[in-house]
């Protein structure tokens, strides 16, 4: 492969024209340290630096020169306002009320994480089996038995069958749109897998289970017969199975894998391309040679944000997938996820004993998320930091 | 491709490609388009599926002015009042929350951030970004009922849905300050204007219609969950438009699931059942719980969609096009 050898000065994902340096944000490094309260702390000589000062206005001047004079509130002219040497009330409100929600956020993250430990952690303890390889699950309150393991197979199974029909389509779909289809043809097939991104997920669960189940039987069956691998042995679940859920789970994430995937073949450098145009390359080389090397990352982050979608999805999969006394490892059985797990118990949290034990199911399914999106967002991040 | 460039460098420049190479161009051209077709089958039969089967259903004028109370899936009748209501009420509630945070963190990100605790919260609006909705209700049910005692209600499903609707709007909203040419910035300081009033008068005016879609977009994502509702708060066929309130609570998603459940129970013979007029037919059951499935899930839909549309349109009156 010659991708390596292309130029890749490119634009990376979302830097069209930000803020250069303007004025200097006493707060960001302060709070950095960890506190993530609302108080404003009055930033003590820091005056913003504006950058008014480029044009070489009086304003550092007065800037730097300390006043006794109130701040300013937003009276005067805003075309000619006097500039105080203070920071006026007002942005001290607006960094603080700003700040204080994005403190919000984290400290948002910092209590699911907590909440889901503290609540989880006693039922852990209390387990009579293993919680991470046993295959029991019955919390009853005083004898606690209840283990992820078949419940985490069939989330990550699901999921990347899902994957695995999912990306290879919305990668398709992503260079038909932008290197293949006409402009007429491109922007109203954006606009509709689009669409497919805002069908609530219930939808695609009662669709799924009602009306694409049947249609997919006999493809199972054709599978079957392929081999005698575990993957692919039970059929006792004609529909519910699940490969049922993972094409509806495909369809789900195909979006975004596309949205993605659209988002960086279409930045890929003209002049790579025009070079590959001049090398004699026809379309598909040019793709292979320009487009695609260019655009890796931003395909594996985007499956990644999918996998993190498809991991989670509750209720499409809660209302596909029928549920089996024992546990197979067939992808035509039927089974639980984590998420379908917790939804169809909610009724059973009267216990604190049993509630923690689905809670423990969904710190598991957190943590597991987490781990997906945060390493997709470094890979787009890393590749930010290249380009 | 090494096969490629020298024969390229050869003097027959203009050499046509060979047969492989046609091939293999011709079959990438065809798997692409092929991808495509593919994609829209399940979004054409979805959408033919939900309107074909739901949309007499919604034609009805008692389907908008009635609930379902006192309905069995064997009687004809009744409506989504409630659940189109008790919808809206959560949906408001969790907009009025998140709207504001979530434009202040994106303008903090775009306006104010800088080092290490700007990182950290992009790094969290992220994370935020790939919270399952089921933990999202988790996490609010592990603090309000299990920690503070509260009673399932609905506006603790409003609560779950901030956490689902803030990183979305932030995610926006980020994209539309940046979009924002910083001339106008720099020449409204250059008139010495405060850096809050820019803000305020000159950046937010500029990217209004974009921070307007953001929020529909985030609207539209929240109003089809399902996962917090089942574990926050009960499914009630009966009006109920108290959001504070301990008892259950209708909602579209919530009514979608309940008929669902319903679809093979009614299944069994029975000796008569009621035709559209009331009148006891004999016979096997009719069961009514398909119609109202699909009913529900149509106006879903259609206010999803409809949100989306609109969000498209407010869109194109950007100022700052993308």
């Amino acid at each position: 492969m010659a991708d390596g050898d292309l130029p890749t000065d490119l634009a990376s994902r979302s830097t069209n024209g930000v803020t250069p340096a303007r004025g200097g944000n006493p707060f960001a490094s302060r709070i950095g340290g960890g506190g993530v309260g609302l108080q404003p702390a009055p930033p003590a000589a820091a005056a913003p630096v504006q950058p008014a000062a480029l044009v070489g206005s009086a304003e550092p001047l007065a800037a730097a020169a300390p006043s006794d004079a109130p701040p300013v509130t937003g009276a005067g002219s805003p075309a000619l306002g006097t500039p105080k040497g203070k920071v006026r009330l007002g942005d001290r409100v607006l960094l603080a009320l700003t700040t204080g929600a994005a403190g919000f956020v984290v400290v948002l993250v910092v209590l699911v994480a907590f909440f889901l430990l503290v609540k989880s952690v006693p039922s852990i303890l209390d387990d009579k089996v293993n919680f991470l390889t046993s295959t029991e699950w019955s919390p009853t309150p005083g004898n606690l038995r209840f283990g992820i393991a078949p419940l985490l197979y069939t989330t990550v199974v699901i999921s990347i069958l899902a994957m695995i029909l999912a990306v290879p389509t919305a990668i398709g779909i992503a260079l038909f749109i932008t290197h293949y289809a006409p402009k007429s043809i491109a922007r109203p097939v954006a606009y509709a897998i689009d669409l497919l991104a805002a069908i609530p997920s219930i939808i695609y669960g009662i669709w799924g289970a009602r009306v694409l189940a049947p249609h997919l039987v006999g493809a199972q069956h054709a599978l079957y017969h392929l081999g005698g691998v575990p993957l692919f042995k039970d059929r006792n679940v004609p529909t519910g199975s699940l490969f049922n859920g993972g094409v509806v789970l495909a369809i789900m994430i195909l979006p975004i894998v596309t949205a993605i995937s659209r988002d960086v073949f279409e930045r890929t450098p003209r002049e790579n391309i025009e070079a590959a145009w001049a090398l004699g390359a026809t379309k598909w080389e040019m793709v292979r040679l320009a487009v695609l090397p260019y655009g890796r990352a931003g395909v594996i982050s985007g499956a990644m944000l999918g996998l993190g979608r498809a991991l989670g999805e509750t209720i499409a999969v809660f209302l596909i997938l029928s549920k089996v006394s024992h546990f197979s490892p067939s992808m035509f059985s039927g089974g639980e996820t984590i998420a379908s797990k917790i939804a169809n118990s909610a009724s059973e949290f009267n216990d604190p004993a049993s509630t923690g034990a689905y809670i423990a199911a969904g710190l598991v399914l957190f943590v597991l998320t987490f781990v997906v999106n945060a390493a997709a967002r470094t890979i787009v991040n890393r590749r930010k930091d290249f380009t | 491709m090494t096969a490629t460039l020298t024969r390229s460098a050869r003097p027959t420049v203009f050499a046509r490609p060979s047969g492989a190479r046609k091939f293999k161009n011709g079959l990438a051209t065809t798997l692409v388009t092929a991808a495509f077709l593919v994609a829209l089958v399940p979004l054409v039969w979805l959408l033919w599926t939900v309107i074909s089967k739901g949309f007499h259903v919604i034609m009805s004028s008692s389907w908008w002015t009635e609930s379902q109370h006192n309905q069995t899936q064997k009687t004809p009748g009744g409506g989504a009042l409630h659940a189109i209501v008790g919808t809206l009420e959560q949906v408001a509630l969790c907009s009025v929350i998140s709207v504001p945070i979530a434009i202040l963190v994106g303008i903090y990100l775009v306006e104010y951030a800088r080092g290490p605790f700007a990182r950290v919260t992009t790094f969290m609006v992220d994370i935020l970004t790939g919270i399952p909705s089921i933990v999202a209700a988790l996490f609010i049910y592990a603090l309000f009922v299990s920690t503070f005692h509260h009673l399932r209600s609905g506006w603790l499903v409003s609560m779950a849905l901030v956490i689902l609707m803030v990183p979305v709007i932030v995610r926006t909203t980020e994209e539309m300050l940046k979009l924002v040419p910083n001339e106008l910035r720099e020449a409204s300081y250059a008139l010495g204007v405060p850096k809050w009033k820019t803000i305020a008068k000159i950046v937010l005016p500029t990217a209004f219609t974009g921070l307007v879609t953001g929020v529909i977009l985030g609207v539209a994502r929240v109003a089809g969950e399902t996962a917090p509702l089942l574990i926050l708060v009960g499914y009630a066929q009966g009006m109920n438009a108290n959001l504070f309130g301990t008892k259950f609570q209708g909602s579209l998603p919530g009514m979608i699931n309940d008929e669902f459940t319903n679809l093979n129970t009614a299944t069994g013979g029975s000796a008569y059942h009621l035709d559209p007029n009331g009148k006891r037919v004999a016979g096997g059951a009719i069961n009514y719980a398909p119609d109202r499935m699909w009913g529900a899930a149509l106006t879903l839909i259609a206010i999803v969609l409809l949100l989306n549309v609109i969000a498209r349109f407010v869109a194109r009156f950007n100022k700052v096009s993308q």
